[in-house]
């Protein structure tokens, strides 16, 4: 039995032979820098040597996690992320249905492609180089300090106040992706069916009945999916858009626990072991969140992700 | 199939919008344009100020006078980079890994994306489930940057390369994308005794042409971009890609001053954000080039839809 099953599998796999000639590239290359770089994890319960390699240095138990936790410095970063997090649900992901609900409302095509073309362009600019445009624009001889001065009231150091740093990562994004986000859930409008718009307009729907009723359900489930994704993110909240625009005066609201791994790690030299750990206690968290807003969306009858 | 439904819908739908609503313009409409002409305004100014410095010089930078209108027109800034080895160091850096880098993402994705939108061979599902697996999961950085280290990647080009060689979203957009493909196109084919690799190459790849180029676009756009790696990876700056540079020049200043005699600068009349903002356009000006193309394809949904995986 086992061996007619076994002569059967051999058969498919001859026969299918060119596929996995055409697949080995891609599987290579998960397997060498995603699922290779994943046994590094074991870090997280070791002491790391040099010399001995990951696997050769010796088993720590839980120590690391244990350094962790007595980390002042560990606890701000989880707390900002947390809150820089939130923030970002609760400004950032509203704004762009918003953004595509309004350019929805435009009937000329032009105008309506004219604005989407301005709004998505950031979204193809990195990270180095916005933060050099907010150099110009917001620093401390910046476009809008020589307004504020202009108008005779003192500079502001948009860049360096801790209280004004969350609010200029929120904007900023915003800036940057707003346009982006919004072509998902335009593309979700743009799949009505035009004949629901004009029935409404016949029974007498205005134009805030008729966004309610017909394209606010049509982009729901594409929002659902969206904020699943977001909730299950949590942990990472855009690395690379805090580590170009911080600086030391704004650790306080402003570093993360990507940027704190990145520091500690690199530049102050802390233990790779305890690095990692705190690495390791992020994905777990990332991984629980996204499944249980997965099993909550889908629970409350919505389409789930996974 | 849902993809090119939407494309379709997208294109002529805004007509039968303007029908529904009439020829009237309602004080709605004066609200809404206004905020988004207001949003326009805002996202064109900080680009349009930074040409307009990178285009200044010293005496109009300390007048104040640059941030509305073009008061001189001064090209000593873009001069002074493009005899700059450091900036052309850096520049050959980003074009191999967007040439080289863009190549090796096309093979690898299109490549695995062919196979992976068939079904019913062994081992396929396994495969798929690994591969969706690392969206939700890594080791993180620490052993990224060991696991790097013991493959010798480190200061060498391409680590900015094989690491990034497959984005797993755009794996899944090429997979959803097979999928739609008539199935009779290869049926035709097997029967006159092509093989899988010869279906692909000769069959499958013409008729995938604008979807090809949009994702090669997306991986281009992404490879000129890249910073990160280089920041993390290179010890030695001779590695260094164009936006790490610029990095390291917004950041902190004297790194190019070290190059070039500091005083020797500033009597040449250059003002150091003038540089900044040189450079900032240099490395901006490419992907405003392809611009047009990415969006070509982006606002008629082939981005789009697959989400869902």
């Amino acid at each position: 039995m086992n061996k007619i099953a076994n002569r059967q599998l051999a058969k498919e796999i001859l026969k299918n032979r060119y596929l996995y000639i055409l697949l080995l590239p891609t599987v290579l290359y998960y397997v060498m820098f995603h699922y290779y770089p994943m046994y590094g994890v074991l870090l997280a319960f070791k002491e790391y040597h040099i010399r001995d390699g990951i696997l050769g240095s010796p088993w720590t138990g839980l120590s690391n996690f244990e350094q962790v936790v007595h980390q002042p410095d560990f606890w701000r970063a989880f707390y900002n992320t947390l809150i820089i997090s939130v923030g970002r649900i609760v400004f950032e992901f509203p704004a762009a249905i918003i953004v595509a609900l309004l350019i929805n409302e435009v009937a000329k095509a032009k105008l309506k492609r004219f604005y989407q073309t301005v709004y998505t362009f950031p979204h193809f600019i990195s990270w180095v180089i916005i933060s050099g445009i907010m150099l110009n624009f917001l620093g401390e001889s910046g476009v809008l300090n020589q307004i504020i001065a202009a108008m005779g009231f003192d500079k502001v150091t948009f860049l360096t106040d801790p209280s004004l740093f969350r609010p200029i990562v929120f904007l900023s994004n915003m800036w940057k992706e707003v346009g982006w986000s919004a072509i998902i859930y335009l593309a979700a409008i743009a799949s009505i069916n035009p004949e629901l718009y004009e029935a409404a307009y016949v029974d007498g729907a205005n134009r805030y009945q008729q966004m309610r009723a017909i394209t606010w359900p049509s982009i729901r489930g594409t929002a659902a999916i969206l904020l699943i994704l977001a909730v299950g993110n949590t942990m990472s909240v855009g690395f690379e858009q805090i580590y170009n625009l911080y600086n030391a005066g704004v650790y306080e609201t402003g570093d993360i626990l990507d940027t704190y791994i990145y520091r500690t790690g690199f530049t102050d030299g802390a233990s790779f072991g305890v690095t990692t750990a705190v690495g390791l206690f992020k994905a777990v968290i990332n991984c629980t969140l996204l499944f249980t807003a997965n099993y909550t969306v889908k629970k409350l009858g919505g389409e789930g992700l996974v | 199939m849902e993809n090119t439904e939407t494309q379709i819908r997208a294109d002529s739908s805004a007509e039968p919008m303007a029908k529904r609503r009439g020829k009237r313009i309602g004080i709605a409409d004066v609200i809404i344009h206004s905020i988004l002409m207001l949003m326009t305004l805002f996202m064109i100014f900080p680009f349009y100020n930074v040409v307009l410095m990178s285009f200044s010089n010293t005496v109009a930078i300390s007048k104040q006078a640059v941030y509305l209108i073009p008061t001189v027109l001064d090209l000593s800034a873009y001069d002074y980079i493009f005899h700059d080895s450091r900036f052309w160091n850096a520049f050959y850096v980003t074009l191999f890994v967007t040439s080289v880098g863009t190549l090796v993402n096309m093979f690898a994705t299109v490549t695995g994306a062919y196979v992976l939108s068939k079904k019913g061979y062994p081992g396929r599902n396994i495969i798929m489930s690994g591969i969706l697996f690392t969206i939700f999961f890594s080791g993180g950085l620490i052993p990224l940057y060991l696991a790097m280290k013991d493959i010798h990647l480190i200061n060498k080009l391409l680590v900015m390369v094989l690491p990034v060689a497959i984005n797993t979203f755009y794996l899944i957009i090429c997979i959803a994308f097979f999928r739609t493909l008539p199935a009779a196109l290869e049926e035709s084919a097997k029967i006159d005794g092509a093989n899988d690799i010869q279906i692909l190459y000769k069959v499958i790849l013409p008729i995938a042409k604008p979807m090809v180029a949009t994702i090669a676009l997306f991986y281009a756009v992404d490879r000129w971009n890249e910073w990160w790696y280089g920041v993390l990876f290179m010890t030695d700056t001779k590695f260094l890609p164009l936006q790490a540079l610029l990095r390291e020049i917004l950041t902190n200043f004297s790194m190019l001053q070290t190059n070039i005699n500091a005083s020797a600068v500033l009597t040449k009349g250059m003002h150091p954000e003038m540089l900044k903002m040189a450079i900032l356009v240099v490395s901006t000006l490419p992907i405003a080039c392809l611009y047009p193309f990415l969006q070509k394809y982006f606002t008629k949904g082939v981005m789009i839809g697959s989400i869902k995986g």
